[in-house]
């Protein structure tokens, strides 16, 4: 029998951050999570972290602004302030924690350049940044003592009387189903790359959280909002740092332009990702690309530039495709990369479940619309993953009963038994990569109303496939086999509610680029949209829309 | 490209064998990685194959294993730069940990090292406003032991650990380091004493660079291991065999050109430890025997003014 005050599903930055607020406050804390928490995704970011420091000259508002003209006007405008108010102290406190974060001459902590913000805001460890900072967060854990279930896979939330009670979780080490006990549940999971193909995400980025949370009954809210960033290495996909144009590399097409001089002629290869995603691509669709490229030139920066300040792109550049950054250009292209979409949240990161919270990628605040700023990711989840913690503490007082039922266990035992005893049939990753191609194809830099009905029409098919799949391995150790069969399920989740979002939205804004709707549409929607899972409806799902909460920039034409 | 694999298997739940070896023959594009190639298997040749891996970009750290018998990081790990000429690949679990299935090994002890160094920063106040003042060059400085994403590839192939399970081992001490030479730290004295143990601390390191080969994010622990013996001699830990040992070679060779190695154990173990010079004896009598006992007297080499030069020059 397993039971905490606070349950915090997922160990990357928002889930250790948030368990690091739980503990400080005197709760019994744990964290589950797939994976050992130094392999999570939160790795992964590079280029840094945005705080508006005031004892620097700058000003919350002026981040506040940039984010929001980033999300297109769609970012809710008190959650985007809470964040831009928040982050320059939450910023300080990873750096007394122990982040290395880079200097400048006089000690204290340096920036550099990021897209969308005419202020160099954004503080870095060289190009590790995300794997800097969730390091140090391991470190705070390790020093509390911090309850850890590690490689335990959650399959279900225990909701009891309309309140999250707790989770059913798989220890993969040794194939048991436990129920663990929680009076409130932090939902950090991640994102949910792999419902594409090809993505820069890891390979456990597979949505397991905001499906969850989604079967619960809690709406995810703009989940058409995909980020496709604009420089990721060609063939393998791989992320390459906004930083790289943050410190001064051109995009160049194959006539040797600096072609955003055309889309972006004030902000340049700065732009919001968006726009220089959808630059690139008419580039390459209009052919002037190489090999379906564009070519990121760093060499005017210099070989010690790059190898102190970008050394990780320098590694990842050599190592996968051969080529020296400082000698030669590197074919990136748009690769997906980010939702803004996820679970909806209120701005402490409460779900519409009581004792259901949300912080970090998997949730939507909503802080960054329709577009996400670079660097505002690491910032979302310190902020968030502390405030949601915060609030669950107070909640947590709150409740004296726990969840009594082990009715949720057993129903979970026999499902996973009924998958591992179905007969031989569909390979898991066939089915995968078939619907996640084609939500790239449906949903991709460019949409309209026929690639998103394609991509519908596919998933219908996915949908057909899914109870077919089969798990050949039987066996209770370590079975990446049976999880991929559960993962696999959670996609699909994901995919629907983000073509749902997609045909719902009948405008472009942000990431939501429709070639047969090509103006953004204020009047009709300057709105979220809402997907429900609702068993009562066809294909099991409902849409709404919510407004937006704008409190003191009212929505302009968005050019940079 | 064709893609032959060589991987032992394990499972714990089959009494009937130990470990196996099983072969993949796979066709797979000529760029791919070994990973790459281990997924194509557990994807559509054989999925029971356990391995972890998560990012595919050499930043996670999962996917540490043996390729053709040294630990690396498969994802990075390109198959033309293993097998150029179609050569089989052969994968095994890391070492000196123990395998929970096929190529997945238990890092328990691994992060029990790490915990063991207190990782974590102990500052001894509390800036009034902002963040604590350091140089740019002493935050550089630590960057590449922040490099380390803890795969364990040094540890697998550490040669220390093979016969010693004792040793705190590669990793843990590049961690320690890090807080070693943080300016923000102040617990360095503290932190230096711990590891300078006899039996497992910073002296049991052999130097065979094994740690330095594999570590594939250039990490160097031998190099901060070097590092801290030099900081805990510094500071004034003398007292251990290895302190006192490299204080004898140190000492023979800037005054002599060549070490006394007659006289090193004694230096080394300290004239009253009996217990360890009596193992010394048969090593005395065989070297006796076959013609290698070092010289009773000890002389100074030709030229050995140039070696003080040199000693001079770097002890300023």
């Amino acid at each position: 029998m397993f039971e905490h005050d606070i349950l915090i599903v997922g160990a990357g930055l928002a889930g250790l951050r948030a368990a690091v607020e739980g503990v400080k406050n005197g709760m019994n804390v744990a964290v589950v999570s797939k994976v050992h928490p130094v392999r999570s995704h939160s790795n992964a970011a590079q280029g840094g972290i945005n705080a508006p420091l005031t004892d620097r000259g700058d000003d919350w508002e002026g981040h506040a602004y940039d984010t929001i003209k980033g999300s297109d006007f769609l970012a809710d405008q008190d959650a985007v302030e809470v964040m831009s108010r928040e982050a320059g102290d939450a910023v300080i406190e990873l750096e007394r924690m122990g982040v290395i974060f880079t200097r400048g001459e006089d000690g204290k902590l340096g920036t550099r350049a990021f897209g969308g913000q005419k202020v160099a805001r954004t503080f870095f460890v060289g190009a590790i940044t995300g794997s800097a900072l969730l390091h140090v967060l391991y470190e705070q854990s390790l020093k509390l003592g911090l309850n850890v279930y590690e490689e335990w896979f959650v399959t279900k939330l225990i909701i009891e009387d309309g309140e999250c009670r707790g989770v059913i979780a798989y220890d993969m080490k040794n194939g048991e189903l436990h129920t663990i006990k929680a009076k409130a549940v932090i939902m950090a999971s991640g994102g949910n790359g792999r419902v594409f193909e090809p993505s820069t995400q890891a390979l456990i980025c597979t949505g397991d959280g905001i499906a969850l949370a989604y079967k619960a009954g809690v709406p995810l809210m703009d989940m058409e909002m995909i980020q496709y960033h604009p420089t990721t290495l060609a063939r393998t996909g791989i992320l390459l740092s906004e930083a790289a144009r943050g410190e001064g590399a051109y995009l160049l097409n194959s006539n040797g332009e600096r072609f955003m001089e055309k889309y972006a002629p004030d902000y340049m290869e700065l732009a919001s990702r968006d726009v220089v995603s959808r630059s690139e691509q008419t580039e390459i669709d209009e052919g002037r690309g190489i090999n379906g490229n564009v070519h990121l030139d760093l060499r005017h920066l210099g070989r010690d530039f790059i190898e102190k300040r970008l050394g990780y792109l320098q590694e990842v550049s050599l190592e996968f495709l051969g080529i020296d950054m400082a000698e030669n250009p590197v074919p990136v292209r748009p690769g997906m990369h980010y939702i803004m979409g996820g679970i909806k949240t209120d701005i402490n990161g409460l779900t519409e479940i009581p004792g259901l919270y949300a912080a970090g990628e998997c949730a939507n605040v909503s802080v960054h619309g329709a577009n996400r700023l670079g660097a505002n990711s690491l910032l979302d989840t310190v902020v968030f993953g502390r405030r949601s913690a915060q609030h669950a503490v107070e909640y947590v007082k709150s409740v004296s009963s726990n969840s009594k039922s082990e009715n949720d266990l057993k129903l979970e035992k026999e499902r996973l038994q009924a998958i591992l005893d179905r007969p031989k049939g569909e390979n898991i990753a066939k089915v995968r990569e078939d619907m996640a191609v084609n939500m790239t194809k449906g949903i991709g830099v460019w949409r309209d109303q026929k690639s998103i009905e394609g991509a519908l029409e596919n998933l219908k098919n996915t949908k057909k496939r899914l109870p077919n799949i089969s798990v050949e391995d039987k066996g209770k150790f370590f079975n990446t086999n049976l999880i991929f069969a559960l993962e696999l399920e959670f996609m699909v989740d994901n995919a629907e509610a983000i073509i749902h979002g997609a045909i719902t939205r009948k405008e472009s804004r942000g990431a939501n680029y429709r070639t047969d709707m090509p103006d953004r549409d204020d009047e009709n929607w300057l709105k979220h949209t809402l997907v429900y899972y609702d068993s009562n409806n066809e294909n099991n799902v409902r849409v709404e829309t919510s407004p937006v909460t704008i409190t003191k920039w009212e929505p302009v034409k968005r050019v940079y | 490209m064709n893609v032959n694999l060589k991987v032992k298997r394990f499972d714990p739940a089959d009494s009937t064998r130990d470990s196996w070896w099983q072969e993949y023959n796979i066709d797979i594009h000529q760029d791919s990685t070994v990973l790459d190639a281990l997924i194509h298997v557990r994807e559509y040749e054989d999925t029971s194959l356990a391995l972890r891996c998560a990012c595919r970009a050499s930043i996670c750290g999962s996917c540490g294993m043996k390729v053709n018998g040294s630990a690396k990081l498969v994802c990075k790990t390109r198959i033309a730069g293993v097998a150029p000429n179609g050569e089989q690949i052969i994968v095994e679990p890391m070492g000196n940990q123990p395998v929970i299935k096929d190529l997945v090994v238990s890092l328990d002890t691994f992060f029990n090292q790490v915990k063991r160094v207190e990782p974590y920063m102990q500052p001894d106040y509390v800036p009034e406003s902002g963040e604590y003042i350091a140089s740019n060059e002493s935050m550089e400085n630590l960057l590449t032991a922040m490099n380390c994403i803890m795969c364990g590839c040094c540890v697998s192939d550490c040669t220390v650990l093979e016969v010693d399970d004792n040793f705190i081992g590669p990793a843990a001490l590049a961690k320690a380091w890090r807080f070693v030479d943080d300016p923000r730290d102040a617990k360095k004295q503290d932190r230096l004493k711990d590891l300078n143990y006899e039996d497992g601390g910073i002296w049991d390191c052999t130097r065979c660079m094994q740690c330095v080969e594999v570590c594939p994010k250039g990490v160097n622990p031998m190099e901060r291991i070097m590092e801290l013996r030099d900081q805990a001699i510094k500071v004034g830990f003398r007292n251990t065999n290895g302190a006192r040992h490299a204080e004898a070679v140190y000492g023979d060779v800037g005054h002599s050109g060549w070490l006394d190695e007659l006289r090193l154990p004694i230096k080394t173990f300290g004239i009253f430890n009996f217990k360890e010079l009596i193992k010394l004896i048969p090593i005395g009598i065989k070297s006796q025997l076959v013609g290698k006992r070092p010289p009773i007297f000890h002389k100074s080499i030709p030229g050995v003014q140039n070696i003080r030069k040199i000693f001079e020059r770097y002890s300023k």
